[in-house]
């Protein structure tokens, strides 16, 4: 295990070290993606702004989620993007290289690629999240701030399986997928707002098919102290951010089954 | 060194499905509603064993079941049945330790870094496949005097021409001292020269480390130079496996006979020789020595024309080849 | 035209053949603007919509037609333009007599309407019948409507040219490409209607050329902008392309000078 992750780390700075050749545009695409969630914000802020609180949420309760939501979204993005780079290495038969290498196929693919780029939106993310934390009256316990660090740690777990479900799903077709960038970037968007905004068929897709719900809406919750208006109980809303934990234990498992599937069909 | 063989490969038949799809926009419609397969059998039963430290030539045309071959013994693809042991271990089942004890080299495809300098490259094989360092320090001495890399060790992989990156992948494969190594088209599009230094190279190996080959190339010279053994295949079935001297003579027992003409101009005729072909003023014969001895066509020939240089040779093996697909088409 | 024509029909024909992809299409399209309009839904269901610039249906229909013609907009750029420029080979373009910035400018015009047009026709009906998207305001509004976004076309090829061709004068071929995105992003009104931006950026977002790209058609399909103020709202979008094409021109020979000169 320990020698798995020293191998990661070595990856990792290949990584950092090639992206950073190019330092000017390396700069340029971290302020650009630091500015576009900036701008998210402000439009979100422009909302507030304009129409004041809506049902009975404030702007630094939006953006409670907007934090812990962006925040996961972002360091789930540095690590995990190597399964974007993986589905042309399928068709071109680069997959094969790996296989021939005597280590776990995931533990390569997460090292193809770590984007350090992705700090600029995760700097956004958290500033965001302080920002709110410090406009907010929270009665700060152990519990509380161990649950808001669980349910980060749930949404990168939950991202990073669905980045692993959209490489594995190359195992089997080549056609393009733009059905996962709606349901990441998409997801990102819609929980950035409480449940309660949307209609109960979409709620049920972001609660039981991708359950972004059970980390940030349903844990920020017992942060805030705040009654649930869909009815669940505080022990569920604490323990939510472990379904983004298991989402990713379960796509792994998918991913070992297109991997059998790849060696039986040669591709 | 082992006594029992090194490979062994029993029956082994591996099945393809190919999805069909028509030409044209109507075809596309079509495709969007229901899809067509066609099965390909890739290897129907195919039987061999190889010994520790054999270099074997695996030829055959594409399509012929090299390539799927390949993946099985290296463990990447899974047969539909039939048995396989490399050094006791079924290769698909134990991939991880079994991918350990190998080493490959693609000619089309690298696997190295392309953004890094070699070295570094050669830093996180070593990583990657755990080697001690003592060990791989020796190693990496060895391949670096053999193949002559230590004036491009500096370079970022891109920047190397196409010989000195063969060179490098070859290092790379071997650096964890496998004891079996595939090659796949290594001297494909080096220039002479490089293709020498390739082929020298894996000679010294072979007979330094013992390391196991397995050749899969076109290039009938690098049979010639490196392989003792040949085994050719075709619509996944092995036609032929044995030495390249047996290989001939499973073909033919004819012998050519080239002639260089003072001049262009003479026809030559020989009722137990055959015009073969033609190239200015160089004639090429074929014969059957058990037929007439060559000192006596050699001298019939040499009184009847206006003959400047001959010298007498097997077929080359590109032609032996060449048989082989023919007459298994047929 | 006939190599216009050739060039959209192959387009039709490779995204025919990706099966899940043109039924993904328009299911995400679909997907991005039911978030949206339950998003702004929330906020237009409290007392203080009453003094919105905009009216909820005006809303609707300016999300929908955001996402119909979403590929309309200069988000990317010709990605084998941008590889020529990085591996060095524009150089050989550069050098050519030809009108290097109507080719490229060409390109960018069909690799636009293609996408759009097979994007856009089913999201417009699905979202026509199900999803509140209304007609045009007036007939004067649709035929300003059709007029705008001709010129929102010609806008965003300008825009995106203009982009590429500052990518000579940087190494990666990165750079400004990947700012032009946010700028995009916010100012065209494909994120939040610009309207409901507060007060003090309306001047700023007033002038920059991209409102042109999205807001100022959608605004007039819906009556937003009243009939006298067409010739303005159009005006801005054109005064812009004309702008950024001359522009363009400038650094395009500037750029083929320094090239040739330096030998590439």
């Amino acid at each position: 295990m320990l020698n798995a992750l020293k191998l990661y780390f070595r990856y990792a700075g290949v990584s950092i070290r090639s992206q950073l050749q190019y330092r000017a545009s390396f700069a340029m695409t971290t302020l650009g993606h630091f500015l576009l969630n900036v701008i998210t914000f402000v439009s979100i802020w422009a909302l507030f702004n304009r129409f004041g609180n809506v049902r009975g949420w404030t702007l630094a309760e939006v953006g409670l989620f907007y934090g812990i939501v962006n925040t996961a979204f972002a360091i789930a993005e540095m690590f995990g993007r190597g399964f974007d780079i993986f589905p042309p290495m399928v068709k071109g038969g680069q997959f094969d290289t790996l296989l021939l290498r005597p280590r776990s196929t995931i533990l390569q693919i997460f090292g193809l690629e770590f984007q350090l780029m992705r700090v600029g939106k995760l700097a956004q993310g958290l500033l965001v999240l302080i920002w709110s934390i410090a406009n907010l009256s929270i009665a700060w316990s152990a519990a509380k701030i161990l649950l808001l660090l669980a349910a980060i740690f749930g949404g990168v777990c939950l991202f990073t399986g669905l980045f692993v479900l959209y490489a594995t799903v190359s195992f089997w077709t080549t056609e393009s997928l733009e059905l996962f960038n709606t349901v990441t970037y998409g997801g990102v968007e819609t929980t950035q707002f409480p449940l309660t905004f949307y209609q109960p068929w979409f709620r049920a897709i972001f609660t039981y098919v991708v359950p972004l719900a059970c980390i940030n809406y349903f844990p920020a919750h017992v942060i805030l102290e705040r009654h649930e208006e869909l009815g669940t109980s505080v022990a569920f809303q604490a323990a939510s951010p472990l379904i983004g934990v298991i989402f990713l234990i379960v796509a792994l498992q998918i991913w070992k089954l297109g991997v059998r599937h790849y060696r039986s069909t040669g591709s | 060194m082992p006594t029992s063989p090194h490979i062994i490969v029993e029956n082994l038949t591996k099945t393809f499905q190919v999805a069909e799809r028509d030409p044209g926009i109507w075809g596309a419609v079509r495709g969007l509603i229901r899809r067509r397969h066609r099965t390909v059998n890739a290897l129907d039963a195919i039987s061999f064993s190889l010994n520790a430290g054999e270099i074997v030539g695996y030829v055959g045309p594409n399509g012929a079941g090299k390539s799927t071959t390949i993946k099985i013994l290296a463990g990447i693809l899974v047969p539909d049945s039939g048995r396989c042991e490399i050094s006791g271990r079924v290769p698909w089942q134990s991939r991880i330790a079994h991918v350990r004890q190998i080493g490959v080299v693609f000619g089309q495809r690298s696997q190295l870094w392309w953004d890094l300098p070699v070295i570094e490259s050669f830093e996180l094989l070593r990583d990657i496949y755990k080697v001690k360092e003592s060990d791989y320090a020796k190693s990496r001495d060895e391949l670096i005097a053999l193949l002559s890399l230590d004036k491009i060790l500096d370079t970022p992989v891109r920047q190397l021409s196409l010989g000195q990156r063969m060179r490098c992948e070859l290092a790379a494969a071997l650096l964890h001292a496998p004891e079996l190594l595939f090659l796949d088209e290594p001297t494909i599009g080096l220039d002479a020269p490089a293709k020498l230094a390739v082929r020298d190279f894996i000679k010294e190996l072979n007979r330094k480390r013992g390391v196991t080959v397995i050749l899969t190339t076109h290039d009938m010279d690098d049979i010639e130079a490196l392989c003792s053994r040949v085994i050719v295949i075709n619509h996944g079935r092995i036609l032929s496996d044995g030495g390249l001297a047996q290989l001939r003579a499973n073909v033919t027992t004819e012998r050519w006979l080239i002639i260089d003409l003072e001049n262009e101009g003479a026809q030559i005729q020989d009722p137990q020789a055959t015009v073969i072909r033609r190239e200015g003023a160089r004639v090429c014969l074929r014969f059957d020595p058990a037929q007439v001895s060559p000192a006596a066509l050699i001298g019939r020939l040499a009184a009847a024309y206006p003959v400047r240089d001959l010298f007498v040779q097997n077929p080359p093996i590109e032609e032996i080849i060449a048989r082989y697909y023919t007459e298994a088409r047929a | 035209m006939k190599a216009y024509l050739a060039i959209i029909s192959a387009r039709f024909r490779m995204l025919l053949q990706y099966r899940a992809a043109a039924l993904a299409g328009l299911g995400t399209q679909v997907f991005w603007g039911l978030i949206r309009l339950m998003i702004f839904g929330a906020f237009y269901a409290m007392p203080s919509a009453k003094s919105a610039p905009m009216s909820w249906p005006q809303v609707v229909s300016y999300i929908w037609l955001g996402q119909a013609t979403l590929m309309l907009l200069p988000m990317w750029q010709d990605a084998e333009v941008r590889n020529m420029v990085r591996d060095g080979s524009v150089g050989y373009e550069l050098a050519r007599p030809l009108d290097l910035y109507s080719l490229w400018f060409a390109r960018s015009v069909a690799s636009r309407t293609a996408p759009t047009l097979l994007r856009s026709v089913p999201l417009v009906i699905v979202a026509g019948l199900f999803f509140g998207l209304q007609f045009p305001a007036s007939l004067a509004a649709a035929a300003g409507w059709i007029l705008s976004m001709f010129s929102a076309l010609l806008l965003s090829c300008a825009i995106s040219t203009f982009v590429l061709i500052t990518t000579l004068w940087t190494v990666s071929g990165r750079g400004i490409t990947d700012l032009t995105g946010p700028c995009v992003w916010i100012f065209s009104g494909i994120m939040l209607p610009l309207p409901l931006f507060p007060e003090w950026m309306q001047s700023l977002i007033n002038f920059l050329p991209f409102r042109g790209l999205l807001d100022i058609p959608f605004r007039i399909y819906t009556g937003n902008i009243p009939l006298n103020e067409f010739a303005g709202a159009i005006g801005h979008q054109l005064l812009w392309t004309a702008a950024l094409i001359l522009l363009s021109r400038w650094l395009l020979a500037l750029g083929t000078r320094k090239l040739t000169i330096q030998g590439g």
